[in-house]
């Protein structure tokens, strides 16, 4: 009899497609020259998105990819009752950080999702995009991408600007971008959530069309290094 | 026939008795117009990492990265079985070679190369555990362009050891934007509106440039 019941209890938890996790997540700033803003990671429910690629931005990633501000995606997560990680890196990652943290996750929340801005750049953030999270205990890795936010164009222009809605880069955490671009556009083509079609930058500290430096700046896919160590 | 088959198989018998583990190894240039330094592969313990993202670059893969050479690091684990290419691979081009050991500590693998029109790239196989594949087992893993840190990527003639400047290998002296290793940003080139840069759009790279292949015998 003990072993009936037994068989029962498990063939149930297996034929249950949701499992409350404890999550070790390790992330690591694969660039040469671009710092991370506050990371933001939620474990969510299916039918809930940081973003989706090909849909236009809400207002709340508009801020986070113009300007860090991770604050309104947290206030829209916890409404749906999702579990966050806010800011575990405690401010920048610098190129090549790793950060390391935990997460326990609902049992309805089977998907998890991740975004930060990467600095320098107008609009530009690293995403994940609601992975299905895997409930066998295991490591897990996985690589992240650039994401534009397709709110604003990428003038490429260092002004300290990072409220939504105002052109210009908030800052270069490197402390080696120039000075008085012109502008390298002012028109973004895809104003939908779209892959980063990357910095053009120049070489030219005191002009020419971008306040970025080609040499530095510059970066190539995949961005981020996402370990998830399932307990 | 059959009499044949029958000692050849009481040897491999008798090789897995001794705990000789052997691995094929295939290395192929994914780039356009990037030499690879001649690459260098070795086998060691798991305790040992030849280089790390985040980390400053030891002067062995300082050396490797900026010049080419290889034999500090290798010189680095004198005793342990090792792979030395004598010449580069160039785009396209593959290298098969083959590494043994009765050792049962030297689990993984390291394997690097220097991307020679760059100031600063490599490539590689970092400490990948290896002892686990069963005879037979064929493992496929690509590698990304790397940053050492130890170089700006300046691009200016006299820079690049590679055929596109012929300029200057290791240097002693450090002077990236970032001392750490990381993944490499790719190279800009005078085509790209640098006129200081000595590469021109061939020597671009995005996306893997190393595919390796491991075979355990």
């Amino acid at each position: 009899m003990k072993n009936r019941f037994a068989l029962v209890v498990l063939s149930s938890l297996f034929s249950s497609s949701t499992f409350a996790l404890d999550l070790s997540v390790t992330v690591t700033n694969l660039t040469h020259g671009n710092h991370f803003t506050p990371l933001l990671f939620a474990a969510h429910d299916a039918n809930q998105h940081l973003f989706q690629i090909g849909q236009p931005a809400s207002a709340s990633l508009q801020a986070m990819a113009e300007g860090g501000d991770i604050s309104l995606l947290s206030t829209d997560m916890m409404s749906v009752a999702a579990d966050l990680s806010e800011n575990p890196a405690a401010g920048l990652m610098m190129p090549g950080q790793t950060v390391q943290f935990t997460m326990s996750t609902q049992s309805t929340n089977t998907q998890l999702s991740a975004v930060a801005m990467v600095l320098p750049t107008n609009d530009g953030f690293l995403g994940m995009n609601s992975l299905t999270l895997p409930t066998a205990p295991g490591r897990y890795e996985y690589y992240l991408n650039v994401y534009d936010a397709g709110t604003e164009a990428n003038d490429e222009v260092i002004n300290g600007a990072g409220a939504p809605g105002v052109a210009g880069v908030p800052a270069d955490p490197l402390g080696v971008g120039g000075v008085n671009a012109t502008g390298v556009t002012t028109v973004e083509s895809n104003q939908s959530v779209h892959v980063h079609r990357g910095i053009l930058g120049d070489t030219d500290a005191t002009g020419g069309s971008s306040d970025l430096d080609s040499r530095v700046h510059r970066w190539l896919n995949p961005v981020a290094h996402l370990i998830i160590d399932v307990q | 026939m059959k009499y044949l088959a029958i000692p050849a198989m009481l040897l491999s018998l008798s090789a897995c008795d001794q705990g000789i583990k052997e691995y094929s190894i295939s290395i192929t240039n994914m780039t356009n117009a990037q030499p690879l330094s001649p690459p260098a592969a070795l086998l060691h313990s798991s305790s040992y990492s030849a280089w790390a993202i985040g980390e400053s670059a030891s002067v062995e893969i300082e050396r490797l990265a900026e010049g080419g050479d290889s034999s500090s690091l290798l010189a680095m684990k004198h005793g342990h079985p090792v792979f030395s290419s004598d010449a580069p691979l160039l785009p396209g081009e593959s290298i098969s070679f083959s590494l043994m050991t009765r050792n049962k500590s030297l689990t993984h693998l390291t394997l690097a190369g220097m991307l020679v029109n760059t100031n600063d790239a490599f490539a590689g196989v970092n400490a990948m555990e290896l002892v686990s594949m069963t005879a037979g087992h064929t493992r496929v893993v690509y590698s990304y362009a790397l940053d050492a840190g130890t170089e700006f990527n300046s691009e200016h003639a006299g820079t690049i050891p590679g055929p596109a400047d012929g300029g200057e290998g290791f240097n002693a002296v450090r002077d990236d934007v970032i001392s750490v290793v990381t993944s490499h940003g790719g190279v800009v080139s005078h085509d790209d509106g640098y006129t200081g840069s000595v590469l021109t759009e061939a020597h671009r790279f995005i996306g893997p440039v190393l595919r390796v292949e491991i075979t355990a015998m």
